[in-house]
């Protein structure tokens, strides 16, 4: 990162993810107030129409976030030491992060059997180290487990892929 | 005493075998989801909820309120021998807990803890059985007006009562009851910020939020912090437990207190983690040895923990009586209720008379049976807890995806749990509470019909929120509650901008 975001440990301020969530807040509630217009929120012929509720909570949002936002700025200079997380904190996160995005879109594809063998095998190897033989152990014990519990034992279907289609299921 | 005649008739159905099993399973569940990181009473109690379809109400009430039980025992094993709270109400049990696991004390820290919940529960439950019949009675008159006004109370608390700054409770909280509101409006028939796509027609249900929020969310927090597990051996013997129990009638008076704190933060949506802080608080401020708190004192847990429990159980009871949960696992709990088709709220006491009271007899056995449970395998959970985070973190996450995904048996639902899962983990580091954001939208559509009902009785005019006593009473008591942060406030900075007033002699 090259400006003020980063000082020198390389750390992310508390003071910039203070102001871009409670900007986003923001537009969020911009957005819960165009659509509360749109459907209407005004007393309508039969009542309060759909946007009535809904309206209010959009300016509560709006208000909250500027005034997050704003209370930040104001702070600004007295905020600087504070770090939202350092580098170093930020790696292990992305490393969970990511796999877990991988795993759920894998999910949808390969269905949630397979998607967990790959996933906590990967973790295992991956991060953990671990050796060949209790990964495989434990990466193919826990979606067996899955698959006893829910669909034979209490008969919850869960998403299948290409490969529970091709041993009948 | 109607009531006793109908409490032993629920004990009747509680004591089933049947009903016994899964009161131990779920007691079982529970501490292994109050042990492990990720997993609490919440996202616990709705991950497990799709298993429970399949049962009768009663039984799948019991052995998730059991679920409830066994996380909040659970929570205080962690932060004992690992410093590491499961939950977050086990916070205040760590500053105690772990010096007394230190010196090689934990088995009285753990049959504290362990005794003072049960403590706790048992005066909860106590209370809920005496004054839930009164009270859902008393609720039997209320109209719209009147129901907006206690859900008014629920939310003004969490602004005025929490420990997080009051806009970010109200930030918060209002994105809960926006995204409550999106999909069909039910009296109008509109669709709402769906944005012409279908995937958001059913809307965001709670128990996604609550995986992902509370779920994900922990275990990314849990791997920023890179922890590892270290912890103390947790040797506990009978001879133990009973030193222990003998010290601890000494301590009454905390107990006391902690109870009573407990029971108010419970009812009022404070929950068990402000009650927990609270409890510690005053214990310190009272105690002979105040001083020493925080280096190994038994009143130090068992302040928080009795608290904690009285919270926890507490919070059942407006979820009961009116349909207003007290914490987020009450109102999983409550989601519970709904989709086996019971509308909790004071015509639950009259209509389904045996499952209420087979509930509330379940509260008494579960807690006993919960409090024999964790005394004996302690040192089990222990072993648990040493299983490294890259077995233990992914399998974690396979579970919450399972979670999400059989509440509505829909894929979105489980990529909605990892957006809210990133949501949890910033709003957790930038302090914005996560409890408001989920009792808002467990109760954004009651909310909102109660509201817009009442509104319709008044013809749009807000003086209907004091047309009589009793609402103008608790919409004053909200709004009061409300803007307390902001008095509070004003009164110290006069009194220190204020000339210094002559020191009392």
């Amino acid at each position: 990162m090259s400006a003020p975001e980063a000082n020198a440990r390389g750390a992310l301020g508390t003071r910039w993810m203070e102001v871009v969530v409670a900007l986003l807040i923001a537009v969020g509630g911009g957005i819960v107030i165009a659509d509360s217009v749109r459907v209407g929120f005004t007393w309508g012929p039969d009542g309060p129409r759909a946007g009535y509720f809904p309206f209010y909570i959009g300016c509560l949002l709006v208000g909250a976030g500027f005034y997050v936002a704003l209370q930040t700025l104001l702070h600004w200079r007295k905020l600087a030491d504070r770090t939202f997380v350092t580098r170093a904190e930020l790696i292990p996160v992305f490393l969970m992060l990511l796999p877990t995005i991988a795993f759920v879109i894998l999910v949808g594809w390969l269905g949630i059997y397979v998607a967990s063998f790959l996933y906590i095998g990967g973790f295992m190897l991956w991060q953990g180290k671990y050796r060949i033989l209790p990964t495989v152990a434990i990466s193919v014990g826990i979606p067996v487990v899955l698959f006893l519990v829910f669909e034979l034992w209490f008969l919850v279907p869960l998403p299948k892929g290409p490969l529970e289609r091709l041993i009948g299921y | 005493m109607e009531d006793i005649g109908n409490l032993m008739q629920g004990f009747a159905v509680a004591l089933t075998w049947h009903n016994l099993l899964f009161m131990l399973v779920g007691i079982l569940l529970g501490v292994l989801i109050g042990v492990l990181p990720g997993l609490g009473g919440a996202n616990g109690v709705a991950i497990l909820l799709p298993l429970t379809f399949s049962m009768s109400p009663t039984s799948a009430i019991i052995m998730l309120s059991c679920i409830y039980w066994g996380a909040l025992f659970g929570g205080a094993i962690t932060s004992i021998l690992f410093n590491i709270p499961g939950e977050p109400w086990s916070v205040a049990t760590t500053f105690d807990g772990y010096p007394m696991a230190q010196q090689g004390r934990a088995g009285e820290a753990m049959t504290a803890a362990f005794t003072s919940s049960f403590v706790g529960a048992l005066f909860a439950v106590i209370m809920i059985t005496f004054l839930a019949p009164l009270i859902a009675k008393f609720a039997l008159r209320f109209g719209p007006p009147e129901f907006f006004a206690v859900q008014l109370l629920t939310f003004c608390s969490f602004v005025g009562m929490g420990r997080e700054p009051p806009v970010k409770t109200i930030a918060s909280m209002m994105i809960g009851f926006a995204l409550a509101a999106v999909g069909l409006d039910t009296v109008t028939g509109q669709l709402r910020m769906t944005f012409g796509t279908t995937a958001l027609l059913q809307g965001f249900d709670f128990l996604i939020a609550v995986i992902g929020l509370f779920g994900l969310g922990e275990i990314l927090l849990t791997m920023e912090e890179g922890l590892s597990f270290k912890g103390k051996g947790g040797k506990i013997n009978p001879k133990i437990v009973l030193q222990t129990w003998a010290k601890l009638p000494q301590y009454w008076a905390t107990s006391v207190r902690a109870v009573l704190i407990g029971c108010w933060m419970g009812v009022t949506p404070g929950g068990a983690t402000p009650a927990s802080f609270m409890s510690y608080g005053m214990a310190k401020r009272f105690s002979k040895q105040g001083a020493k708190f925080g280096e190994g004192q038994l009143e130090g847990v068992v302040a928080p923990e009795t608290a904690a429990h009285a919270a926890g159980t507490s919070a059942l009871l407006p979820m009961l009586t009116l349909g207003i949960p007290g914490s987020p696992t009450a109102a999983v709990l409550l989601g519970g209720l709904l989709i086996w088709g019971l509308q909790p709220g004071p015509l639950l006491f009259v209509e389904k008379k045996e499952f209420v009271w087979g509930l509330i007899a379940s509260m008494y056995l579960g807690n006993i049976a919960g409090l024999i449970i964790v005394l004996t395998t302690v040192p089990w959970w222990a072993a648990i807890l040493r299983i490294p985070f890259a077995i233990i973190a992914p399998i974690i996450v396979v579970i919450c995806a399972i979670g999400a995904y059989t509440v509505h048996n829909n894929m979105f639902d489980v990529y909605m749990m990892v957006v809210f899962g990133v949501v949890g983990y910033l709003f957790k580091k930038l302090k914005y509470p996560l409890a408001p954001l989920v009792l808002a939208l467990v109760l954004g559509d009651m909310a909102e019909s109660s509201f817009r009902q009442a509104m319709l009785l008044s013809g749009g005019s807000l003086k209907v929120f004091w047309s009589n006593g009793l609402v103008g009473s608790i919409v004053t008591l909200a709004l009061v509650i409300l803007v307390w942060p902001l008095v509070s406030r004003l009164i110290g900075a006069l009194r220190t901008k204020g000339p210094s007033a002559p020191a009392p002699a």
